[in-house]
């Protein structure tokens, strides 16, 4: 079941559009933030809500990489692959990465602290190179500076 | 030279705020516009020769004139800023919606009028947190001054304006895919036409626009557009937000006026190259341009010139491929990039550039064939623009086909040598 404060918060975004699957996008974001991610249940809540099949509904949850429909870790660090990072050392960042967690692009660690995903350009090729972690953006990150940043993030 | 876009902007970026934005002039291309009828506006920007700042660089006031106006026009009508900025190499829009995001929500306001759209939506990227809670900031503010709501600055004309704040996904940055996703569906493209300026998003009369071309509105109304071509060294009017990033000294962005030239931009305002490297290309505009080489430094970054030697100016940022780093790396992580954006709906972008991405890879890890470049050839005539719904994949295959041209001895190396001639640095 969707919490009151989500329920709140998906209503509010209906007035700025003419129906209600424009939302969905929204709704499910609103969700993963309180959660984390979005389960076949809150999927099912959703599309209920917003009056679309499960089908349709997961059909765009499937489509964009910032809908996670698996879990994820407490924090999860995305790192720019793309070309400016990648010229400026995105694959030793990478690799110090994998190293350090002990996991590959994709996994959890096993303590549920980290998810480690790629991200596309995210606007930063000034300071490349780039990741983020949860909300936050590094910049310039070199494999030195990785122990201050993860320290951060309990 | 005169700043126009980045002139309230600092290096720390404080918030300009309302008052702030005021006090240079903020609003007053609004006003300006408001006393004028919608034709005028659309003519004073057609006049200016004002293309747009996404990368196609279509005359802006033109995609206006299309819009069905009047009593008998389709209701509502949708103005949509496209902040969705994802060519990968290109951050112009996060400074402009984060150093002077009134700037922003006043060119959209300009926009809307003159289309005498309804609604307004900013088409955000999900990763640019900072932007969205500037704009937040300054739409309310928008809102308590009266230059957004009903009846804006009692002119009887009323504009609502929201942000939606994407969940990723190259192709959202696509006109038709944008609006895909605004309606809540996978951002496929759609087919043209019907033109979205006619039947655009919820099947209504919309403009898509991106947010450096928007800023640019309110001072063409404001200022005129003889004073806009004056700005610019070429007949593309205005300034420019010119960028560089790679094993440059100073990487950056620069307003500087429209038509300065590649060299300038790299030895002058970029520093010139790190110390130990030396420059070999550049990508002109983002992932989806030809490379140039060092015959095309004295070319004039816009849209015309750089498409007669074989590119285009796309976004305007550059980025610099040096003689450390391999050509044939890069490129397939550009297409690695391409591949898996592409959304899959039509046959030459998801199958082409996979293979294009296979054979890359290929190539990089000793295991590239001589066939491999015909191949890669025969992919980049597939992808050709005509054969494909929307941009992507002709874009895809700019950077490489060019590479092909211009690096074709690099190939032709990881093939003779069975390895990347760059895998020990």
């Amino acid at each position: 079941m969707l919490s009151p404060e989500e329920l709140r918060e998906i209503e509010s975004e209906f007035p700025h559009y003419p129906n209600k699957q424009a939302v969905c996008i929204d709704a499910m974001k609103i969700v993963q933030k309180h959660r984390g991610w979005v389960s076949d249940e809150n999927l099912k809540d959703i599309a209920e809500l917003l009056g679309m099949s499960v089908d349709e509904l997961d059909g765009v949850a499937t489509f964009y990489n910032l809908i996670f429909r698996k879990p994820v870790g407490r924090h999860v660090i995305m790192v720019c692959d793309s070309v400016s990072c990648w010229v400026m050392g995105y694959e030793r960042l990478r690799k110090e990465l994998k190293n350090r967690l002990g996991i590959q692009m994709g996994e959890t660690t096993a303590d549920g602290r980290f998810t480690l995903l790629p991200i596309v350009c995210l606007g930063a090729c000034d300071r490349a190179p780039a990741m983020t972690v949860d909300e936050d953006l590094h910049l310039n990150v070199d494999p030195q500076k990785l122990d201050g940043v993860l320290e951060k993030y309990k | 030279m005169e700043k126009v876009l980045t002139k309230n902007i600092q290096p720390d970026l404080p918030y300009v705020d309302v008052k702030a934005y005021e006090a240079t002039g903020g609003y007053q291309g609004l006003r300006k516009a408001l006393g004028m009828t919608p034709a005028e506006v659309v003519e004073v920007v057609k006049q200016s020769n004002l293309r747009g700042r996404g990368g196609a660089g279509f005359p802006t006031g033109m995609k206006w004139s299309f819009v069905p106006m009047g009593a008998d026009a389709p209701r509502p009508k949708y103005l949509v800023a496209n902040a969705d900025e994802m060519e990968p190499g290109t951050f112009k829009d996060r400074l402009l919606m984060e150093g002077d995001p009134h700037q922003l929500v006043e060119g959209m306001a300009v926009a809307a009028y003159a289309i005498q759209a309804d609604v307004a939506y900013i088409f955000l990227r999900g990763e640019y947190l900072f932007s969205a809670e500037r704009l937040r900031r300054a739409i309310a503010e928008a809102y308590e001054n009266h230059y957004l709501g009903k009846n804006i600055l009692g002119s009887g004309y009323s504009l609502e304006m929201y942000i939606h704040l994407s969940a990723g996904r190259y192709m959202c940055g696509e006109e038709t895919g944008l609006l895909n996703a605004l309606e809540g569906k996978r951002a496929n493209p759609r087919t043209k036409p019907p033109y979205p300026q006619v039947s655009g998003l919820f099947g209504k009369p919309t403009i898509v626009q991106n947010v450096e071309t928007l800023c640019n509105v309110p001072h063409i109304v404001k200022n005129g557009a003889d004073w806009f071509k004056s700005l610019s060294y070429t007949q593309d009017g205005g300034t420019k937000i010119y960028g560089a990033s790679g094993k440059v000294k100073r990487p950056g962005l620069w307003e500087l006026p429209m038509g300065t030239t590649i060299r300038e931009i790299l030895e002058v305002h970029a520093g010139g190259m790190q110390d130990g490297v030396r420059f070999r290309g550049l990508l002109p505009g983002g992932a989806s341009t030809d490379f140039l080489v060092e015959e095309h430094l004295d070319v004039k970054m816009d849209f015309t010139e750089v498409a007669k030697v074989g590119s285009r100016m796309g976004t305007g940022t550059m980025i610099i491929l040096d003689n450390q780093t391999c050509p044939v790396g890069m490129v397939r992580n550009l297409e690695h990039f391409f591949a898996q954006e592409s959304c899959g709906w039509c046959t030459p972008c998801w199958s082409g550039l996979n293979w294009a991405e296979k054979a890359l890879t290929a190539l990089e890890e000793g295991q590239g064939q001589p066939a491999d470049l015909e191949h890669l050839s025969f992919i980049c005539n597939l992808c050709a623009p005509g054969n494909t719904f929307c941009a992507l994949a002709p874009g895809a295959v700019e950077p490489l086909q060019s590479a092909l041209k211009y690096f074709r001895e690099d190939f032709d190396r990881h093939i003779a040598e069975k390895r990347c001639p760059w895998s020990s640095q």
